[in-house]
């Protein structure tokens, strides 16, 4: 800002920057690279994706001239999309419940130096180097819908320990189907969000909780007045990172149910579907709906970190 | 509780510690049980990679092989050992060039400022979270246009770019804990930024890298998305090669699994090893944000 300095006579007054004194020629070609790739890759393609999804292009061929809203209030009145869209819901919600309930349940397991810690924490972090189409092999095979004597996978387990009642149908369900997809998402990702609270956890001073025991504090409030409180940026940043990659889910589906099963449909495997159909503007127009979804999440994320920074 | 504390501590103090005992021994159990349900996966993986076609049958779902055969593991190998050569050949070179882009991005944005660092560090942050179906179309005409050869080179740029705005947040966050005074006293020797960057910065990278590393290879390693509209099953990676075995018509349960398990080694072997820094530095990306 302090640019506005004329600069013909005396050289240019350099920006009051946090280190301040430098020129600010160098870091900015030193990153340039940077944002003119990101300027393309990101913000030009979204822009052209946009520009494609308003297109009358429905096959390899040359668009057919500009088709306005049209593609999106045709998916928009397409039951298969909307239920497409349910189902994203529906796997978001599970997905976001259970892998913060379990990530929780098991940093405050393990948050008192409990013996075996480092196992522990290796073990329920594991799934989360292995790939969905990996993971996808094997789930495939426990979430089999078989039942009874054909059961195999977890409807054989339950059947085996008389827990009969618990066989299902897995993804194979038209109402609830999604949500078996979810059940490996959680399996994979739960010790992630351990490890956020976990540290979270230590990040806590003693001394606060010490404070509040001496203050007479029931176990209770101490978490309700002091731990909570302490957890909730952790919390924030396990809900946006698990939902938004919940929002993209596709990997798992592809692998576990495959790209045609209609009771796994997601707008992301439609969008695939309708890319290899040759639909380009249908296509993108799913891909601009999952980014704005996506950016309901994180647009004001991004802001408040930006005002942060900015305050620093 | 303070009010009668002496008297009850004295009173209550066997009962109390029993029930300590006890949430001890409830909390043991309960990760233990954690444990085996999380562990549950691998077992059936393993297990049933070692099955012979005729023991892979929902009887024996849950059993030991009867005889433990490797013909899986070979009928895998057969057909994912090409694909692991083209996974390292674009793993490689791509967690490399974002990591080092990336480090001195996050250099530029913390400690060697210009005006409008804080905006230009928020919008490629953005890059982050998008979902890539939302540039895929007019992706796959971009790379056409430029020429890139699908498969492992089309592949090597797009983790390289799509990289960039995970590999910049964890280095500047890195670089943000760097004192001050490094970077001055550098300036104050005279030392550019080029020199201050590769004198003072990068020797002290090193546990950033890691991380960096790690992150890279593990999501370009275990990439579906990109792999699915960029390569084929002739020039793609792994988990395109995997999809392919694990998804035919004949479920060849012993093979695919064995399949999963092999292409699972690379990124569990990094974990084991150096999954310290990568729970670090996870951290350091997410928590600080």
């Amino acid at each position: 800002m302090s640019s506005t300095v004329p600069s013909a006579v005396k050289r240019p007054r350099r920006p009051k920057g946090r280190i301040g004194g430098h020129g600010w020629v160098a870091p900015v070609l030193l990153i340039l690279p940077t944002v003119i790739v990101i300027g393309v890759f990101v913000y030009g393609l979204i822009g052209s994706n946009i520009h494609t999804s308003l297109q009358d292009r429905h096959n390899i061929g040359p668009s057919q001239g500009f088709a306005g809203l049209d593609n999106y209030r045709d998916l928009f009145t397409d039951d298969d999309f909307i239920y497409s869209l349910r189902n994203l819901l529906l796997y978001t919600a599970t997905f976001l419940v259970g892998t913060l309930c379990l990530g929780f349940l098991w940093a405050w397991l393990l948050e008192r130096k409990a013996r075996g810690e480092s196992l522990f924490r290796a073990i329920y972090l594991f799934p989360m180097a292995v790939s969905f189409v990996a993971s996808g092999v094997v789930w495939r095979w426990l979430l089999n819908n078989a039942e009874g004597n054909r059961a195999s996978g977890l409807n054989r387990l339950f059947g085996s320990l008389h827990l009969d009642f618990l066989q299902n149908p897995w993804w194979t369900d038209e109402r609830w189907g999604i949500l078996a997809i979810a059940v490996p998402a959680i399996w994979q990702l739960s010790g992630y969000v351990m490890a956020l609270f976990l540290a979270g956890f230590r990040g806590i001073p003693e001394e606060l909780r010490e404070a509040a025991r001496i203050d007479g504090a029931s176990e209770w409030q101490l978490y309700r007045h002091v731990i909570f409180p302490q957890l909730s940026p952790v919390a924030l940043s396990a809900i946006i990172i698990i939902g938004h990659m919940s929002l993209k889910v596709f990997d798992l589906i592809m692998a576990i149910a495959g790209q045609t099963n209609y009771t796994t449909q997601v707008p992301a495997t439609q969008m695939w579907i309708e890319f290899t159909r040759g639909d380009y503007a249908k296509s993108a127009a799913i891909g601009t709906i999952l980014l704005l979804i996506v950016a309901i999440l994180i647009v004001p994320y991004l802001v408040s970190t930006y005002r942060q920074e900015r305050r620093r | 509780m303070s009010t009668d504390a002496i008297p009850a501590a004295v009173a209550s103090r066997v009962p109390g510690q029993r029930s300590r005992g006890i949430a001890r021994t409830l909390k043991y159990v309960l990760l233990i049980i954690f444990a085996l349900v999380v562990l549950l996966p691998a077992y059936v993986l393993f297990v049933t990679s070692f099955k012979g076609l005729g023991d892979a049958t929902p009887a024996n779902a849950w059993k030991l092989p009867q005889v433990w055969e490797t013909a899986g593991w070979s009928r895998a190998w057969e057909q994912l050992g090409p694909a692991l050569g083209r996974t390292f050949a674009m793993v490689i070179p791509a967690s490399i060039i974002s990591s080092v882009l990336g480090s001195m991005n996050g250099f530029v944005l913390s400690k060697w400022r210009f005006p409008g660092a804080d905006i230009v560090f928020t919008l490629i942050l953005f890059g982050m979270f998008i979902p890539y179906q939302a540039v895929m179309v007019p992706l796959v005409q971009l790379m056409g246009n430029l020429g890139v050869p699908s498969g492992v080179p089309s592949l090597i740029v797009l983790h390289v770019v799509y990289g960039l705005p995970i590999t910049t947040l964890i280095f500047r966050n890195y670089y943000a804990g760097v004192p001050v005074e490094l970077v001055e006293a550098a300036r104050v020797d005279g030392a550019g930024m080029l020199r201050t960057y590769a004198s003072i910065i990068l020797p002290i990278s090193a546990p950033a890298f890691v991380v960096v590393l790690m992150w890279q290879f593990t999501s370009a390693w275990n990439d579906y998305l990109f792999a699915l509209f960029f390569s084929t099953s002739r020039n793609g990676p792994v988990t395109i090669a995997l999809n392919f075995l694990a998804s035919g018509q004949l479920q060849d349960y012993s093979a695919s699994m064995a399949g999963a398990l092999i292409a699972s080694v690379p990124t569990l072997i990094i974990y084991i090893l150096l999954g310290r820094y990568f729970v670090g530095g996870l951290m350091a990306g997410s928590v600080k944000g």
